[in-house]
């Protein structure tokens, strides 16, 4: 199998990913939207990496994750707080920074 | 024996006192006073003992530039902040340390029941500060320095009593009035820039030597300047209103500080005027006309202070038709300006000794047979008024009467005029001063009965006696075997013999007998009851001489009208356009403020499509 039908792959799974977080509105489901399209990132990376027979995108890769992992961590606290404050896990309730 | 690279303590002791006065605030309230009299004094013995260094000199050691600081390098314009030290500029700065001192001691007195006293003296050192940087600066910068702070110390202290509109008044005045001379002085620098290429002393005066259309051009310009320090024609009238500040403030204005601030720049700038004989002319016929001037207004005027002050604007001009007169009036001018310096603060000091009897009465109709209440300040008076008037040998006669005879000197029709008009104003300073002397201090009481005068704390005596001694020893001292010609040669040049035909006695006859008849005069006029009425001349002197109202006419109200012509168009437009500004990014926020949802996923849609967009842009090619 070529390497170019896992990028399509990556780019079918990124917009499922911007599809997710644009449309849904529970908290939990866009942050899950978001480790999608970061995963899907990562794919393209290490395809690429596979592309040009370097390491760089399986260390960008490797990075991500971690990043990844460290924004979840933030991201579910806030959720959880935000949740327990208001009973709901709604993101458009979340607007009052705008008032 | 201080060496001449402590000068800099000159400027910084009373520099130091106001800034710690001014800063320190209420803290130093307590003992801020002395501190003001003691960085003066301190100021007064480094000047002192620079100066017995000098006395010590080869004449042509005399002139010492003690480098400081470069202050800023553009281009081929270097200015380097030095200081002079040269007979002229020690000159000034024992008479304005020597004097400053005694009317700072005076005014710890004078001001015991001011409650912003320690503010007072704060700003007195700061005039003096500024003041001393002025004649002791090496060039033209750090000489503005100077000036601009010897304006601004004086709009603060005229104003001193803000509370008062008519100081408030007096101090703007005299601020704006500044302003039109330091033009002169600014644009005479840019000329010397343009030019010479440099603001130095020594490099201005060298190049000035072999271009005489610009020397005429800088010397009218400076002339400008020093009217408006000087209070000379047509820039005196603030002189008059700056009586409403406290009275140790005139005495420090008319004595030590800011009026011979012009004549200094005169002096100072002698090389200029060598070089532009029509600038020199100018200078000569504003210090006769002025002198003129003062004298007259100096005639009918009642309230003390205001006499004494157009007696100061008619003594500079004295000095500036001196200086005006070239080599042989510069020593004259300085010699005159020295003396005039013990002797009006000496009468300035009297005039505020008797006030403060008086419960602040300044109306001489109302003063009159003082003499037996106030013994001290009375002979303290008497002497500042024998030498103002010229009488041998208190001071003012061994200066004054030469000025009349080099006046005299300069031949031909134009020495006539200038002779003339010294001539006649040392008459009519007689007749002023004698005027002054009779309403406060002889004839009937004139004052209220529950007012009950007494003589002054001695805090303010000492000075008064101290200042009474130079007013009748100093001229004599200065004027024994041409020692002031000798001491100021290394910078003003081997004095030049007068070219009046040495039959001086018979000059200084005609002198004293029209002094004499000046008197004589007055001692009639007042003999009688006062008049209330006045001819034409004493009525228009009473008010300046319509000083202001020729002000009002000729620049205040066209310069209104064009004002307000202009400012109608740029009013509206300015306003049109400045709405108009703001109009736009109002309604620009409006717009922008409907993406503000608040909500996460608008948001996220925005980074989307930016950031398809700038893909986009990359698989264009852009």
């Amino acid at each position: 199998m070529s390497p170019e039908s896992y990028l399509y792959l990556s780019a079918v799974l990124f917009g499922l990913g911007a599809v997710g977080v644009l449309t849904r509105r529970n908290a939990i489901v866009v942050l899950m939207c978001v480790e999608l399209m970061l995963n899907a990132a990562n794919l393209a990376f290490v395809v690429f990496s596979r592309m040009h027979n370097g390491l760089d995108g399986q260390v960008f890769a490797f990075f991500i994750m971690v990043v990844a992992a460290a924004e979840v961590v933030v991201g579910l606290a806030i959720v959880m707080t935000a949740f327990r404050d208001r009973r709901s896990s709604s993101i458009d309730d979340a607007n009052l920074l705008r008032h | 024996m201080l060496s001449e690279s402590a000068a800099w303590l000159i400027v910084a002791y009373p520099a130091l006192g106001a800034a710690v006065l001014l800063l320190g605030g209420r803290r130093t309230d307590r003992w801020g006073h002395y501190l003001g009299v003691a960085t003066v004094l301190a100021a007064f013995i480094v000047g002192l003992s620079a100066t017995l260094g000098q006395t010590g000199l080869a004449p042509d050691q005399r002139v010492q530039h003690t480098p400081l600081f470069t202050w800023l390098s553009v281009g081929e314009l270097r200015v380097d902040v030095r200081l002079l030290l040269d007979p002229l500029s020690l000159t000034f700065v024992l008479l304005i340390t020597g004097v400053g001192a005694l009317i700072h001691i005076y005014s710890v007195a004078y001001l015991a029941d001011d409650p912003r006293r320690r503010r007072f003296f704060g700003y007195l050192n700061l005039f003096v500060a500024a003041m001393l940087l002025l004649v002791l600066a090496d060039d033209f910068v750090v000489l503005f320095i100077g000036w601009e702070g010897v304006g601004l110390a004086s709009y603060l202290l005229i104003g001193f009593w803000q509370h008062k509109p008519a100081a408030a008044v007096a101090a703007k005045k005299a601020f704006v009035v500044n302003r039109v001379g330091d033009l002169g002085l600014l644009v005479a620098m840019m000329l010397m820039v343009g030019a010479f290429g440099s603001l130095d002393f020594d490099t201005v005066f060298a190049a000035a030597g072999s271009n005489g259309g610009t020397a005429t051009a800088i010397g009218l310009l400076l002339l400008l300047a020093a009217c408006g320090k000087s209070a000379q024609l047509p820039l005196q009238s603030w002189l008059l209103d700056a009586m409403e500040g406290p009275t140790p403030v005139s005495a420090l204005i008319h004595a030590a500080t800011m009026v011979t601030a012009g004549v200094y720049l005169i002096t100072r700038s002698h090389e200029i005027y060598a070089a532009a004989p029509d600038a020199r002319l100018a200078v000569a016929l504003v210090g006769a006309a002025t002198l003129l001037f003062g004298a007259i207004i100096g005639c009918a005027k009642y309230d003390i202070k205001q006499a004494l002050a157009a007696s100061t604007m008619s003594q500079i001009g004295y000095m500036m038709l001196a200086a005006g007169l070239g080599a042989a009036g510069y020593v004259l001018a300085i010699t005159h300006l020295v003396v005039h310096g013990f002797f009006k603060a000496g009468l300035f000091l009297g005039a505020g000794s008797v006030m403060h009897a008086m419960h602040d009465e300044v109306d001489m109709r109302r003063y009159g047979a003082l003499r037996a209440a106030l013994p001290a300040t009375f002979v303290t008076f008497g002497a500042g008024y024998l030498a103002i008037i010229g009488v041998p040998p208190f001071s003012g006669f061994f200066t004054k009467d030469p000025i009349i005879e080099v006046a005299f000197g300069t031949g031909g029709p134009l020495g006539l005029v200038l002779g003339t008009a010294a001539l006649a104003g040392a008459g009519l300073t007689a007749f002023y001063m004698t005027r002054v002397l009779l309403l406060t201090f002889f004839g009937p009481r004139r004052w209220a009965r529950q007012t009950h005068p007494h003589e002054s704390p001695p805090t303010m005596l000492v000075p008064m006696v101290v200042l009474a001694l130079g007013s009748a020893g100093a001229g004599l001292l200065l004027w024994l075997g041409g020692r002031m010609a000798g001491w100021l040669a290394p910078v003003l040049g081997e004095p030049v013999e007068a070219g009046t035909p040495h039959a001086a006695w018979g000059w200084t006859a005609l002198v004293l007998s029209v002094v004499a008849a000046g008197v004589a005069v007055a001692w009639l006029q007042h003999a009688r009851p006062t008049r209330q009425a006045g001819s034409w001349l004493v009525r228009a002197a009473r008010r300046d001489l319509y000083g202001d109202a020729f002000n009002e006419a000729v620049v205040m109200r066209p310069g209104r009208a064009l004002a307000s012509w202009l400012a109608g168009p740029a009013e509206r437009d300015l306003d049109r356009a400045v709405t108009g500004v703001g109009g736009t990014v109002a309604r620009g926020a409006a717009v922008l403020r409907t993406a503000q949802t608040g909500y996460v996923r608008g948001y996220a849609l925005w980074v989307f499509g930016g950031a398809t967009l700038l893909i986009a842009a990359f698989l264009v090619g852009w």
